[in-house]
């Protein structure tokens, strides 16, 4: 009998030599691609070294006053000068340990999540989950065992955008995802509920929700009935992000296959077991993208609180530079507002991008 | 594949369809179905496409719902009750066309879970019975790897795996090798051949005649929503009674 003898594999044949030839044929393969990128040096050459030469080289990094600012360049004086107040709003100075140890304790809490090995994974974070933010709650606000109370209205800067971020954030996800759930209910009472939800909320420009909250609720609530602004702000942006939530979540639902919630019905597990189990851990994990993208989105909509009089991130830097003794810093003020909230969002979505590739069982063959 | 499996007279009834009928919108799909099986027996329903033999397979786990007549799966009826419907499920293991291992969860994961959450097994005894499953598969060695990283036959034997980790008193195949490549078959029904040795109850929608031929006790050919034509494997292939039988026979054995 004949036996094949089967090639050898080889390797792909070379494309490119080396720096040279990876720029020949990226940058300047053609006349019209030769000129788009001199076009592009000349850009960048007419737009960075002016900009590197005002945020450092020219900028003014030491000092106390305004007069310490005597370059052409950026006066960081200024955001050092007001670091605290961006950082904390009016938090009494003397308390803002409390917000440090908050953020500690977030921190530290959430460390063990991230390590593989670790036991009993899911119970912890749900122990976590239900315990930190009581405890956030008591060391912010205080009011109970020895801490004393510091009023919502007295948290501000980035401090108080991040309590709208991580409140709306771990609000918002949840109930997104319940209302994705019911709106695909085969129960037409809890499906209507939800479409009219989500449609609401969908339907209204989140500033409207926010002013709404803030200067209508109270007239329809009985006299001498408040309650918190900052509370009032915080459910307003739960329900608006948890609609957008639901509709990426319900994406993710409608793209798993019909055998998938067969096969698991078959085995005898009932609904909630089926979605926890099987359904949802697929639907959110293909959703990734879209459900960061809403966070993101949140996370930068929280300066819309402006309008409510709270003082966020964006506010506390826009009050700086009202201050008559720090007049003309608005361009430093804002660019250190940009720098911050960049460095959030791209965080988020760095770790999205981790989160998909650690999540990926490579079944999309 | 062995002549000698053994084909016992079954002795009590495990599932009873009695006059069932079902409708898709205005479309007739199921009529009159009526069917005994006892324990131990191995049905094999075959017909051509869209005669209803999986929506036969699939009512009695309720995947799909009856409109009119009786299903009885091991003394319990299937009603709208949906504890009656889970107390079905429990005992009632299926094997599907596109095997729908659960993506995220490695082999040993996805045969664990149903043991673990619906039998309310310890982790270590469900890893032990899943193991078991696994090498009765002969794929033990797969365990930790993920159903994406896996051959069509292999996931077909690990979806079986997984529906036995359940000890059902009942399995259903629906069309468990039509979407496997030809070189996979084999695999697949050796380990259904080695389930129906064990005395099984076993309900196979399949166009493998050899199957048929060795497993079967009972071969239905259904048409149209009705059945068309029951009998013993050997009078099936030889002598149809039907002449529907005997032109779709035609057309499937060259």
């Amino acid at each position: 009998m004949q036996t094949h003898t089967f090639k050898p594999d080889l390797p792909p044949p070379r494309m490119s030599v080396g720096v040279i030839g990876w720029m020949r044929s990226n940058l300047f393969s053609g006349v019209f691609n030769t000129l788009l990128t001199l076009l592009a040096i000349y850009l960048v050459w007419l737009i960075v070294p002016p900009l590197l030469n005002w945020a450092f080289f020219d900028a003014d990094w030491v000092g106390t006053t305004r007069a310490d600012c005597t370059g052409q360049g950026a006066c960081w004086v200024f955001i050092q000068q007001r670091f605290g107040q961006f950082m904390y709003g009016f938090y009494p100075s003397e308390l803002r340990w409390r917000v440090d140890l908050t953020l500690w304790a977030a921190i530290i809490g959430a460390a063990p999540l991230f390590v593989p090995q670790m036991p009993r994974k899911a119970l912890y974070g749900i122990a976590f989950l239900i315990i930190y933010p009581l405890l956030a709650y008591w060391l912010l606000h205080g009011g109970a065992l020895g801490l004393s109370v510091v009023p919502t209205t007295r948290w501000g800067g980035l401090m108080l955008t991040l309590v709208i971020a991580a409140v709306g954030i771990a609000g918002a996800l949840p109930l997104g995802i319940m209302l994705a759930l019911g709106r695909r209910s085969e129960m037409p009472a809890i499906r209507v509920i939800c479409v009219t939800f989500i449609e609401f909320w969908r339907g209204v420009p989140l500033i409207t929700v926010l002013f709404m909250s803030s200067v209508m609720l109270p007239l329809f609530l009985p006299e001498g009935m408040s309650f918190d602004k900052l509370m009032r702000a915080l459910i307003g942006v739960i329900m608006f992000q948890s609609a957008y939530i639901a509709e990426v979540v319900r994406g993710g639902l409608q793209a798993i296959p019909k055998g998938q919630y067969e096969a698991a019905a078959a085995m005898g597990l009932g609904y909630w077991r089926s979605m926890g189990l099987v359904i949802l851990p697929q639907a959110l994990k293909m959703v990734i993208p879209g459900i960061v993208n809403t966070f993101i989105a949140l996370f930068k909509d929280t300066s819309l609180v402006i309008i409510i009089g709270l003082f966020d991130l964006l506010n506390s830097i826009k009050q700086a530079t009202t201050d008559p003794a720090w007049l003309g810093m608005s361009t430093e003020g804002y660019v250190f507002a940009a720098l911050v909230y960049w460095i959030f969002c791209f965080g988020m979505s760095r770790y999205s991008m981790h989160l998909e590739r650690k999540l990926d069982t490579g079944h999309k063959r | 594949m062995s002549e000698a499996i053994k084909k016992p007279e079954a002795a009590e009834g495990m599932i009873l369809m009695q006059g069932v009928h079902k409708w898709y919108g205005q479309f007739h799909v199921l009529k009159d179905i009526n069917l005994d099986v006892k324990a131990g027996e191995r049905i094999v329903l075959c017909g051509p496409s869209g005669s209803g033999k999986s929506t036969t397979i699939r009512c009695i786990n309720r995947l799909e719902e009856h409109q009119q007549g009786r299903i009885v799966v091991d003394g319990t009826e299937l009603t709208h009750d949906l504890k009656q419907i889970e107390a079905v499920r429990r005992e009632v293991g299926m094997v599907f066309q596109h095997f729908n291992l659960f993506p995220h969860l490695t082999v040993l994961q996805n045969c664990m879970l149903a043991p673990m959450w619906v039998r309310k097994m310890p982790k270590r005894e469900a890893q032990e019975v899943a193991m078991h499953y696994l090498e009765r598969v002969r794929i033990p060695e797969q365990a930790d790897k993920f159903p994406g990283q896996l051959s069509g036959g292999q996931q077909q034997r690990v979806a079986i795996a997984r529906a036995l980790c359940m000890k059902p008193k009942i399995m259903l195949f629906d069309e468990p090798t039509s979407a496997l490549d030809p070189e996979m078959v084999k695999e697949v029904l050796d380990t259904m051949i080695g389930l129906a040795e064990d005395g099984m109850t076993m309900l196979c929608v399949t166009h493998e005649m050899g199957f048929a031929r060795t497993v079967a006790n009972r071969v239905i050919f259904m048409d149209r929503g009705e059945i068309v034509e029951e009998a013993e494997p050997d009078t099936f292939f030889t002598n149809p009674k039907n002449e529907r039988t005997q032109l779709f026979l035609s057309q499937i054995l060259h």
